[in-house]
């Protein structure tokens, strides 16, 4: 048998009303800084518990740990141009010509994007290191093409001389220089 | 339905879960407009789309392994050895595909029509909400078979990230999980390819709430009167539905069976090599008209700014459209308008296609602008200026008199 239901009471909103009391004033000021005060001790511990899950995408520790290579430059004659793999990113390592090199210095500043003198870019001039990745979106550029000689992206048309600089095109900035050092004459570490 | 909710057991149980009369309420006798002509079938399409990928996507995640050594060769023993492994990943890949085209032509019905105007805004946004999320599900998906297109496309595509100002670079390298495209980044996107699409699904729902809240819109893009204007879902778009869901099958398995390649790219069967990029990278067609927009703009900033602003002011159109008048059919210039949109949109596309050299440059320049144009400028002048023709005093009278207009009428019944 059903029980004869009493239709539940309702305020002017149409809401349930509940088995609740009307707070007083002096209730109204505590319980908004309770209110206040709870939400902002948990936002604050929310805050820190989301910290691990972030960071947890950042380079773990064996990946920091790749990132030096030795090279030995003297099977690489003048004119030729190696791809070495560097923390998973093709690094250039030209030998360049007296031409090439002189094309590099032989340029105003003001006619450059990302000005920066050939001198600054090489620790030897006749060796060029820089990492292979067009500052654009990071496709790998083509050698010893484009219209500066030097390397051509193929993916949005980025030009570069043969210093690596951007000459033409959408890439903001010059070819990046990695850290390298000449152990020998013809030993280079990169990283 | 109602003969069925008066069996003992049928009323004891929905009693206790009311999942019955809920089903009743929503697809049986729930109320829709007389009038929908098919190109209100693409929303259960892409419902159907959504499944599709889910089942299939199960499957392959059964026999995939997610590890830069080992993805490429796991995809194609998926292709050659597992029974109907093939079956599995063409329904997959075309299926994201199919899943596009059926979403895009829900989209452009939305624009045709007015759909995004009061009071169905939010609805709208979900809907965008839900076509970014599938964005991300497809690059991530993409980026899986660890081919050379998946590798480029996550570079080029991550890198967008490094355009902002400040905090780019770092951010880039926290999206990688190291100094490039590598392992831990093929990882993560596999748990994300993995969850996103039951994200989608609650959206989905969040969707279909606001849609039987504020009801279908209707051809005419009136305000439905009274029972005279409605018939039931069920059978009469339950049937429709259902034939929809048929034509779609059947040109999907055209595809799946004849041309299973036709709409990928043949670089993805090389795999990944981090030390060469293809000659020519291209994203998969239904990215391509962004693309277009992404390189239209001679800036790394400028490009991913305007990329992200092509579906960003989408979320402003119930405001930047002025007119009060919903559907297209009572809207002369404005359905000039839309055509050209149309005809813009194909033009980016091809565009995006092509590599960024001699006239194709300035086409997409050109074709960007009229984009933007069109919805910034454009659309709030013609609402002031246009002059709307007559509305009907209700779907039942204009269905009845036999004067709906043919733009609002095609295929209608
Ligand atoms: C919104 C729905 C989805 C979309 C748009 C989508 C899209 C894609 C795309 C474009 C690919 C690359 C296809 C290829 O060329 O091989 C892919 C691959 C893959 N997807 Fe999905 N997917 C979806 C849902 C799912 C779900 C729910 C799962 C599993 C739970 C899944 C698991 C996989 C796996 C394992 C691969 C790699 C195998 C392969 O490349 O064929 N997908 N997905
Ligand atoms: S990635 Fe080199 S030009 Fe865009």
């Amino acid at each position: 048998m059903a029980r004869p239901e009493e239709a539940p009471k309702q305020d002017v909103r149409g809401f349930l009303v509940m088995a609740e009391h009307t707070p007083d004033a002096h209730e109204v000021g505590r319980r908004d800084f309770l209110s206040v005060a709870t939400i902002g001790v948990t936002a604050v511990g929310a805050g820190f518990a989301a910290w691990p899950f972030i960071a947890q995408w950042n380079p773990a520790a064996d990946v920091l740990a790749l990132a030096t290579i030795e090279v030995d430059l003297s099977p690489v004659a003048e004119g030729q141009q190696i791809t070495v793999k560097w923390r998973g990113k093709p690094v250039f390592i030209r030998h360049r010509t007296a031409d090439e090199i002189a094309a590099a210095r032989d340029v105003d500043m003001d006619d450059l994007k990302d000005p920066q003198p050939d001198s600054e870019r090489v620790l030897r001039p006749e060796w060029l290191i820089m990492v292979g990745v067009c500052t654009h979106l990071g496709c790998v550029p083509l050698g010893n093409q484009g219209e500066y000689k030097g390397w051509f992206c193929p993916c949005h048309g980025s030009h570069y001389d043969t210093s690596g600089r951007i000459r033409k095109g959408p890439a903001p900035e010059n070819l990046g220089i990695p850290d390298y050092v000449f152990t020998d004459d013809t030993t280079v570490v990169i990283g | 339905m109602a003969d069925f909710m008066n069996i003992g057991v049928v009323r004891w149980f929905d009693r206790r879960l009311p999942i019955l009369s809920w089903t009743n309420h929503n697809l049986i006798d729930y109320p829709a407009p007389r009038n929908l002509n098919y190109m209100w079938n693409f929303g259960s399409l892409a419902g159907l789309a959504l499944v599709i990928q889910i089942v299939t996507g199960i499957v392959l995640a059964m026999h995939y392994t997610p590890h830069v050594d080992t993805a490429f060769d796991s995809v194609e023993r998926i292709m050659r050895d597992v029974e109907y492994g093939w079956l599995m990943r063409y329904a997959h890949a075309n299926g994201a595909s199919f899943f596009f085209i059926v979403v895009y032509l829900h989209v452009f019905r939305g624009l045709y029509y007015g759909s995004y105007k009061a009071p169905r805004e939010v609805l709208w946004w979900i809907g965008l909400v839900i076509l970014l999320a599938m964005m991300a599900t497809a690059f991530m998906g993409y980026v899986l078979p660890w081919g050379q297109m998946s590798y480029w496309a996550a570079t080029v595509i991550t890198n967008l990230l490094s355009a902002l100002p400040v905090v780019g670079e770092a951010l880039v390298g926290w999206v990688w999980g190291g100094f490039s495209v590598d392992n831990p980044t093929l990882v993560r996107f596999y748990a994300l390819h993995f969850l996103l699409p039951f994200v989608i699904a609650g959206l989905v729902g969040l969707h279909l709430w606001a849609l039987h809240h504020t009801k279908s819109g209707n051809p005419l893009g009136i305000d439905t009167t009274g029972p005279q204007d409605f018939i039931r879902f069920h059978p009469y778009y339950t049937i429709k539905d259902a034939f929809g869901a048929g034509m779609f099958l059947i040109v999907f398995a055209v595809f799946l069976f004849y041309a299973p390649n036709y709409l990928g790219h043949p670089d993805n069967y090389i795999p990944a090599d981090p030390l060469k990029t293809p000659a020519h990278i291209v994203p998969e067609w239904y990215f391509l008209p962004f693309y277009a927009i992404l390189r239209a703009i001679p800036s790394k900033l400028g490009g991913a700014v305007a990329m992200v602003l092509s579906i960003g002011i989408l979320f402003l159109l119930p405001w930047l459209d002025t007119s009060r008048v919903r559907s297209a059919a009572f809207r002369p210039v404005f359905r000039w308008f839309f055509w050209i949109l149309v005809i813009d949109i194909i033009v980016l596309g091809v565009v995006g296609a092509n590599q960024p050299e001699g006239a194709w440059i300035l086409v997409g320049q050109v074709a960007t602008a009229w984009y933007f144009l069109h919805f910034l400028i454009l659309l709030p002048l013609i609402g002031w200026f246009e002059r709307p023709r007559p509305l009907p005093a209700s779907i039942a009278k204009a269905v009845l008199d036999g004067n709906e207009p043919a733009s609002a009428r095609r295929g209608a019944r």
